[in-house]
């Protein structure tokens, strides 16, 4: 019966082998011959309660290895299909294909995984955190291009606040702002019935605006008003002792740990909960939520409300999780890939999360690759998140399913 | 538990709904509202399910007077509702389905799905309602579906069920398991409300009937006494024919010729799985099957909308498996499309200019690129006088229309060229009965000057009222063949084919 079906998932498969295999292709001719010497990876520092010896890669060898590798799995899907695993290798050959890239700008030289490991998390945070503030809202069905402008209020409360009365302070005061924000998108696409995409803008602009105004006209003049202190890491007792595992996971600030928190936090509401269940239902069919009595409205004012608290928190980590000062737009875009994340993940919040470490990975290696003065031009490699972005974007929303409801206004008869 | 309306008036701005109804609704009997498409039955049931408040009027229930603020109060009432559409959450599963607005929870809000299975379990059991706890919806038959949606109503404690109009997605068998359902919920004492236009039902299964029309309840009886003609007389409000004149049977030569076609649906599932048929001029062919069979994907694809995977369309010797709908349109074939709304008509435009939707670009309306719209009203006024469309004038919005005068628009347009063969999809989904007699004759007239027709309906009565040969299709192919000429039709084996028997 279908004939056609399979005809249209092997042109797919084809389709990946062969990308698998212009892969494997360009790395051997180009990466390949560039490549002397060996690449010296460090897991630890000399300080370290338990050292663990370097990874020492020798270069040429270990792309071609990875080459034929991309050869085979692309030559293998391509003859004899397989498309029930041909998103999972072509998952797997990009990312060995990221490692030969990577043993290529370090070869000779000497590199910093763990290092670069922890900045991942540490990049994914406010992607994570704008992830899950877009699951939170859009499985209510609202849409919430705000995120970016949430997660800017966010970072200038945190800074201005942070700066006169301290982090705590700082950081509650950026959640609050942030929830406000929240309740301000909720009543004009809840109550006044704005377009979604609208009222988001209408927020991202006004955020953007005002801060810039404030930073450049009264921060420029009260230094004082702009430096806030910075949340320090915390160990966590034993586990960050534990070699590579330690840094990266248990010796973070809270930004960090807040984000694993909430995205756990944020699936038992969503799946476990009463309230998840309800909210849930809004999301997909909110007549049926109404004729059993709940409150559609109010679900979602609660639930966008919760999102932009969740921004608001996500956004305190540009000041007070880093650098402890506001500057005009600092947030470059990480909302919208937050939203990217959110879809990557299958607005499911731990899918979000680990889609935001996908982001941070490549936002982390095009910082750590400048370092290594490769012959990429720096610009380049800062396109590298945008870049996975549209990639993940393109290759998986197609099959990703958004709430049935997602965008729309609901109208009570 | 025993339910009174006393003098129920419902206005929406100056538009009267419902106008001072009394109505008794006894346990352990069904009772049967009648009454046509926007006769007012669902406003009716929506005030007692608490969604609309009265404007005047109260509900009494057990003699006392009560108020409900909002559907939450009804279902606490006792008071359950069965959606016309049914209010399921699709990605949702069974259990989650039924607890949902009042679920067991433990400790931190935790949801008890065990329970909820648990008492699913318990509800189907008691009143033979098969289900799995942990189906999710949308994988689940309708059928299955609608007991999902009265076992969600059951678990409320409703001891008034209000049905509207369950049987609509129904086969003729899911039909007569969904009686028996009904009766085992009388027996347990339940009070039902069967809300229908359909004559035949409305005979079979109620214990009293009550008539709506224009909000107002005319006439009220035992069905053991009323019979059909009296029942679609009182609900129109005059005598109506049952009969659909026709000609004798004189098929001529074929005219659409469909051969091996194959159709995807959006996402690449197969919709018309390697479907031949033949249409001759001057017969009516009807294509029964329960809905999402595959027939829309089939008008579709013979109107030029859907694009056709393999296989060939040949109209009149030519084919046309690829060519544009204007092309079709120009060739001399009409579409009336299932969804009006959707697809008949542009609502914000008026009637004229529905009425020269496809023919507006040329002669005699269009003068090189102007619009000539002295022409174009005048004609629309003229075409619409004879098909019966009933508007104010021709500049009034065709939204405005009622169902029935939008879809005689519809078909005013496509039938009023000069045609050789007609494709329609659901002609009188939602009509009431005068409209859709109004139409059949209209699409009787075109098979007897000869034009070849293809009808798709999910409304089996329909199907045998007016084909001269049917077609039943499942999932994606014809599975029977019948023609009335050779040999009686009988409705339930025409049924079984439909629910998939000789697949």
């Amino acid at each position: 019966m279908s004939v056609l079906l399979d005809k249209a998932r092997l042109r797919q498969t084809r389709i990946t082998g062969g990308v698998l295999i212009a892969l494997g292709v360009l790395i051997a001719v180009f990466l390949a011959p560039d490549a002397p010497g060996v690449a010296t990876f460090r897991l630890s520092r000399p300080t370290d309660v338990w050292p663990v010896p370097n990874l020492v890669v020798p270069g040429g060898a270990f792309i071609y290895v990875v080459s034929a590798l991309l050869a085979f799995m692309g030559v293998r899907l391509f003859l004899k299909g397989g498309a029930r695993w041909s998103a999972l290798i072509l998952g797997i050959g990009l990312a060995i294909a990221v490692a030969a890239f990577l043993v290529w700008a370090t070869a000779g030289k000497s590199f910093s995984l763990t290092g670069m490991l922890q900045a991942t998390l540490v990049r994914a945070v406010p992607i994570a955190l704008g992830g899950l503030a877009g699951v939170l809202s859009e499985r209510v069905a609202v849409v919430n291009i705000g995120i970016e402008g949430m997660l800017l209020a966010g970072a200038f409360t945190g800074a201005l606040v942070g700066s006169l009365a301290g982090g705590i302070a700082g950081l509650a005061a950026a959640v609050a702002v942030g929830g406000m924000f929240g309740f301000i998108l909720a009543a004009l696409v809840v109550t006044y019935r704005m377009d979604q995409i609208i009222a988001g803008v209408f927020i991202n602009l006004f955020v953007l605006g005002l801060t810039s105004y404030i930073s450049s006209q009264v921060f420029q003049e009260y230094r004082a008003l702009n430096n806030a202190p910075v949340f320090r890491a915390i160990e966590v007792p034993f586990l960050s002792d534990l070699p590579v595992i330690g840094p990266v996971f248990f010796n973070q600030n809270i930004f960090v740990y807040g984000a694993f928190i909430l995205a756990g936090l944020a699936t038992y509401y969503l799946f476990h909960t009463r309230l998840g269940l309800r909210a849930r239902a809004v999301g997909e069919h909110p007549r049926a939520a109404d004729t059993l009595g709940i409150n559609v409205y109010r679900t979602r004012y609660i639930n966008v409300t919760m999102a932009g608290m969740v921004a608001g928190f996500g956004g305190a980590w540009f000041t007070l999780g880093s650098v402890g000062r506001f500057d005009e737009g600092m947030t470059g875009g990480r909302g919208f890939i937050g939203l990217a994340a959110m879809i990557f993940g299958r607005w499911h919040p731990v899918g979000a999360l680990l889609a935001a470490l996908v982001f941070g990975f490549a936002d982390s290696l095009q910082q750590k690759l400048a370092l290594l003065r490769t012959p990429i031009p720096s610009e380049f490699l800062a396109m590298a998140p945008y870049i996975a972005t549209i990639i993940v974007v393109a290759g998986v929303v197609g099959r990703a399913r958004a709430p049935a409801a997602d965008g729309k206004p609901y109208v009570k008869e | 538990m025993r339910v009174e309306l006393k003098n129920i008036t419902k206005r929406f701005g100056p538009v009267i709904a419902n106008k001072g109804v009394n109505l008794t609704i006894e346990p352990g009997e069904v009772l049967g509202l009648l009454g046509e498409n926007g006769a007012g039955k669902s406003t009716l049931m929506n005030v007692l399910c608490g969604l609309y408040d009265p404007t005047e009027g109260e509900i009494f229930i057990d003699d006392k007077p009560v108020v409900f603020d909002g559907p939450g109060d009804a279902i606490r009432a006792g008071i359950g509702m069965v959606h016309q559409h049914f209010m399921l959450v699709p990605v949702f599963s069974v259990a989650e389905n039924v607890v949902l607005g009042v679920e067991p929870t433990g400790a931190l809000d935790h949801l008890d799905l065990a329970t909820a299975r648990a008492e699913v379990e318990r509800l189907s059991e008691d009143y033979g309602l098969a289900v799995d706890p942990d189906a999710i919806i949308e994988t689940l038959p309708v059928g299955v579906q609608q007991r999902v949606e009265i076992i969600k109503v059951l678990f409320r404690s409703a001891d008034v069920l209000i049905l509207d109009e369950p049987t609509a997605v129904l086969t003729p068998q899911e039909v007569d398991e969904f009686f028996q359902i009904v009766r085992s919920l009388c027996e347990a004492g339940k009070a039902i409300v069967f809300i229908t236009h359909k004559l035949n039902e409305i005979l079979e299964i109620s214990d009293r009937i009550s008539v709506i029309r224009r909000g107002e309840i005319v006439g009220s009886g035992d069905p053991k006494e009323l019979t059909r003609p009296e029942l679609a007389e009182m609900m129109v409000g005059h005598p109506v024919d049952f009969d659909v004149a026709r000609a004798p049977y004189a098929p001529r030569e074929v005219i659409l010729d469909v051969a091996d076609l194959t159709v995807l649906r959006d996402h690449g599932a197969v919709a018309i799985d390697n479907l031949s048929l033949k249409v001759r001029s001057g017969e009516i062919v009807g294509i029964a099957g329960v809905q999402g069979n595959g027939q829309s994907a089939l008008i579709e694809a013979l109107a030029g909308l859907r694009r056709v995977a393999s296989g060939r369309v040949t109209f009149d010797g030519t084919d046309i498996t690829h060519i544009s709908p204007r092309a079709r349109h120009r060739m001399g074939i009409a579409h009336v499309p299932e969804d009006r709304q959707r697809a008949g008509l542009i609502g914000n435009f008026t009637v004229a200019e529905n009425m020269v939707l496809d023919t507006y670009y040329g002669p005699p309306f269009a003068k090189g690129a102007s619009i000539d719209w002295g022409r174009v009203h005048a004609d629309a006024a003229r075409v619409a006088e004879e098909y019966d469309v009933r508007t104010p004038s021709v500049f009034a919005a065709a939204a405005h229309l009622s169902g029935g005068n939008q879809q005689k628009l519809v078909v005013a347009r496509e039938l009023s060229r000069d045609t050789r063969f007609v494709i329609a999809g659901q002609p009188t989904r939602g009509l009431d009965v005068g409209s859709i007699a109004f139409i059949h004759a209209q699409l009787m007239a075109a098979r007897d000057e000869g034009d070849g027709l293809l009808i798709v309906s999910s409304e089996l009565d329909e199907i045998m009222a007016v084909s001269d040969r049917i077609l039943v299709m499942f999932k994606g192919r014809i599975v029977a063949e019948y023609a009335p000429h050779i040999a009686p039709l009988d409705k339930g084996e025409i049924g079984l084919v439909m629910a998939g028997a000789a697949a």
